[in-house]
């Protein structure tokens, strides 16, 4: 396929062609490069980041720095996964932009029941089906988009449930980068036989290891389900301890594990003083393994500000101790189906913290070594070390299962009776697991355990796959690829239904699929919480939304009022062969300015009027030193702030000034339209207003409404010194001022 | 079980060692922990893990699921499905996947079955 272009769609019907002979160009996982050295970016020396990206979008603030987009040291996760993946690759391109290199795909639920692999691309609930059709399509797409970024992505799955071997089996010859695989996951939360899940697990790692593959662990899961997270601290390193240890066992390198690690609690919790002593104990401990760090979300409700502030929290802890991979967590996981707008700013909130923390370690470290942190630190060695005594004592790691040892929540060694237990003859998959026969032999390579390749020779002992000619690690051209099992229930058919917002030049919201028309509202109700729960929803119908759900409600004060916020499907498509786009501002070079102004001088009066003490976007627009009009070589002259309008006027008539800026931010009740169109009379008054070019400008100015209240030009926000120079120089002379 | 925090009493052997020591002994009870898990499923096998050795022989999904099952009904999982596919094609002089296409339409079994001597282990 053509590379990208950034101002064109990627062609995912194009994507979807000839996926039979496409093959992914690595398996293994791949981390950011360049760490270690401080990187001049911008206007600033940044000490903690990694190679820039060749192309990006910048933080909403980076504009104010040459839209620098400085990039952490650590890998950055964002999951996409809204049951439709051809969608999710147009996301997962506007995640790139925005600095995402590790793009996990959460499986539709109940994948990881199924006894087998899924083929062709059924529409998924919660997660979307992994299979073959879907893997290779997602991959080909990232391919192409990690060339647009200039960095490589890691793709992601899971390789859990009664199909872990085949499903790693299939991630190795589908180029996927990354995995979670945990026995203990499987054991705990999916009811997965204990023997069947560790037998199958030793193999899907070996897998793993021999493609490079990069593995998370399933720990995390523990915080989110017991009953207080926190006290689950001295079980996390024991799960930690003992999928790492099983997977070095089955060929793994450690650098290629990663835990997966969740602060355990949350604010209004004191979280740091609780996390932060675990996050040292669990990083002196697997010292020789990587960090993948997440936000907690046991504690997340459906408030995305909320959700933010403890991922910045949690990204502190990351900043101080360390995270190779540094997951995020949609802000609306709380409320929905992760949205686009929400892995962007999840992925967001990470650079944005990272950037604004570089460096940090050079001026604060922790108190290691006395202290609350220090006594914490051993504690939570000890409680581990006691617990894995523990289970020894009762037998080993079946029979602590069988004992209700995992997920309790007590502070290990106390108890509470809460612990999800298993039975070594219970759950699913269970009578599934057979003994190897003495001959017992697989021709294959990366087979974990016992394999009679000796009874066919000493080049099968050292090839295995030589017996067949090599297999599909070693000839991928034997992967069988199927392309679609459900004639209705697949891409094409979905993509038949969204074909005009494709082909046709329309246009309408969307929050995860193309064309679902999702919007929300964020409003403020002066009732109390019930009420307003039922109001908003008529607020929505009444706006003309089908499918209105309340998503989020916070109580301002019992009776005087009530945050909302709803979503709701809007149900029209927008023309754009009608849409009306007004044009963009039109701007001179500098040198076309220069040269006006060098001609013909120009001078300027300016100020911030009426009662406003805002000043910094008037300086930005005059400044030199800000690109402002003096670059060009106008005169101005500054007023200051909170400027009396007829003080502005005068000044401008006894310098014999050729136009006013007249700066306005302060917009409650209209008063910056207002404050115009006191400059516009005044300046009638005193007989001036043909001679002056009148401009004012502010965030909430809007330029139509400007001129309506008298003065030539409105300036709002985004605007910049260039434009209001083009304007000021254009309008003298159309004036023929 | 129901358990107050005895974590004082408990801790006494623990308390006069350095946490490098609390580390060592961390990971030498994880390894005497999961030793005897690794060393179970060095010689034991499952559907999965049989279906995965026959993707990896380049059969698909769907035939490897079949060729799998009908491995458990005839007893003769114990010694690897890919092994069944690679001694038939073998002694047939058949291609690998015809031989394994062959078993997945349940065809040639008895001739497989045979060649393992009835499926005893």
């Amino acid at each position: 396929m053509d590379k990208l272009k950034k101002n064109e769609k990627i062609n995912v019907p194009e994507i979807l062609k000839d996926l039979e002979n496409y093959r992914p160009r690595r398996r293994h996982w791949e981390w950011r490069k360049g760490q270690g050295e401080k990187r001049q970016i911008g206007k600033f020396e940044f000490y903690d980041t990694s190679e820039n990206l060749e192309q990006y979008e910048a933080l909403p603030g980076g504009h104010y720095f040459n839209n620098i987009a400085p990039q952490p040291t650590s890998t950055i996760t964002t999951e996409i996964a809204s049951g439709r993946f051809e969608d999710d690759i147009r996301r997962m391109r506007m995640a790139a932009w925005h600095g995402a290199d590790h793009l996990m795909v959460i499986r539709t639920a109940g994948q990881s029941h199924m006894d087998g692999l899924i083929e062709g691309t059924p529409q998924g609930i919660g997660g979307v089906p992994i299979s073959r059709k879907q893997l290779r399509a997602q991959r080909k797409a990232l391919d192409l988009i990690e060339d647009e970024v200039g960095r490589p992505i890691n793709y992601h799955s899971y390789v859990s449930g009664v199909a872990g071997p085949e499903i790693a089996v299939l991630f190795a010859e589908e180029g996927v980068n990354g995995a979670h695989q945990d026995p203990q996951y499987n054991v705990l939360y999916r009811n997965i036989n204990m023997v069947r899940s560790f037998v199958d697990a030793a193999v899907a790692k070996k897998v793993m290891a021999w493609a490079g593959i990069a593995q998370i662990d399933g720990a995390h899961n523990a915080n989110a389900t017991a009953r207080d997270a926190w006290k689950v601290m001295p079980e996390l390193m024991v799960q930690h301890g003992l999928n790492s240890m099983f997977s070095v066992k089955a060929g793994m390198k450690k650098e290629n594990i990663c835990l997966s690690t969740v602060p355990p609690t949350a604010p209004p919790a004191p979280c740091m003083r609780l996390d932060l002593p675990y996050a040292v104990a669990l990083r002196e401990v697997f010292s020789e393994y990587k960090m993948r760090a997440q936000q907690n979300t046991k504690y997340m409700g459906s408030s995305t500000r909320e959700a933010t502030v403890t991922h910045t929290l949690n990204l502190l802890i990351s900043k101080m101790t360390r995270a190779e991979i540094q997951s995020t967590i949609t802000p609306d996981e709380g409320r929905n189906v992760p949205w686009h707008i929400y892995n962007i700013e999840g992925t967001d909130t990470a650079n944005q913290a990272f950037a604004g923390m570089d460096g940090l370690t050079e001026m604060l470290e922790i108190k290691r070594d006395k202290g609350e942190l220090a006594d914490k630190v051993r504690e939570l060695k000890e409680r581990a070390v006691l617990y894995l005594e523990e289970m020894l004592e009762v037998g080993g790691y079946f029979n602590a299962v069988e004992q209700g040892f995992f997920v309790d929540s007590g502070y290990y060694p106390e108890r509470n009776d809460d612990a999800i237990v298993r039975h070594i003859d219970g759950g699913i998959g269970v009578g599934t697991v057979y003994d190897r026969a003495e001959d017992y032999m697989a021709p294959v390579t990366a087979h974990f355990g016992y394999n009679n390749l000796a009874q066919y020779g000493p080049e099968a002992e050292k090839d295995p796959s030589s017996l067949i000619g090599g297999g599909t690690f070693e000839k991928p051209e034997k992967i069988i690829f199927i392309d679609e099992l459900d004639e209705v229930d697949n891409v094409y058919t979905r993509m038949e239904e969204t074909k005009d917002f494709r082909e046709k030049n329309i246009v309408k919201p969307e929050m995860e699929w193309l064309g679902d028309g999702v919007v929300q509202t964020t409003m403020f109700l002066p009732t109390d919480e019930r009420t307003a729960y039922y109001a908003a929803i008529e607020v929505g119908k009444k706006m003309g939304l089908e499918e209105v759900e309340v998503i989020h409600t916070e109580v301002l004060q019992a009776a005087e009022g009530t945050r909302v916020e709803i979503k709701g499907k809007f149900q029209h498509v927008i023309d754009l062969d009608t849409l009306v786009v007004p044009p963009a501002p039109e701007v001179m070079t500098f040198e076309e300015l220069c040269a006006a102004v060098k001609a013909k001088p120009m001078k300027i009066v300016a100020a911030t009027v009426g009662q406003d003490e805002h000043s910094v976007g008037l300086r930005e627009v005059i400044d030199i030193k800000h690109g402002g009009i003096e670059k060009f070589g106008i005169e101005v002259h500054y007023l200051g702030t909170s400027c009396p309008i007829e003080k502005l006027v005068d000044a401008a008539i006894e310098l014999n000034a050729d136009g006013i800026l007249a700066s306005t931010i302060i917009s409650h009740d209209d008063v910056h339209y207002k404050n115009m169109k006191k400059i516009h009379d005044y300046a009638v008054e005193k007989g001036v207003r043909e001679k002056l070019i009148l401009c004012a400008g502010g965030t909430q100015v809007t330029p139509d409404i400007a001129r309506e209240n008298g003065v030539d030009q409105g300036f709002g926000r985004g605007s910049n010194g260039t434009q209001v120079a083009t304007f000021l120089v254009k309008n003298r002379e159309e004036r023929g001022l | 079980m129901e358990r107050q925090d005895d974590f004082e009493q408990r801790r006494k052997h623990l308390k006069d060692l350095t946490e490098k020591q609390l580390e060592e002994r961390f990971w030498e009870l994880c390894e005497k922990l999961m030793d005897p898990i690794v060393d179970m499923a060095a010689v034991h096998t499952s559907p999965s893990i049989e279906r995965s050795v026959l993707l990896r022989m380049g059969f698909s999904s769907i035939e490897s699921k079949a060729i799998v099952e009908k491995a458990i009904d005839k007893n003769l999982i114990h010694h690897g499905a890919g092994h069944l596919v690679y001694k038939l094609a073998r002694t047939k002089g058949m291609e690998i996947r015809e031989a394994g296409l062959k078993l997945a339409e349940n065809e040639l079994w008895e001739e497989t079955s045979s060649l393992f001597q009835g499926g005893a282990k």
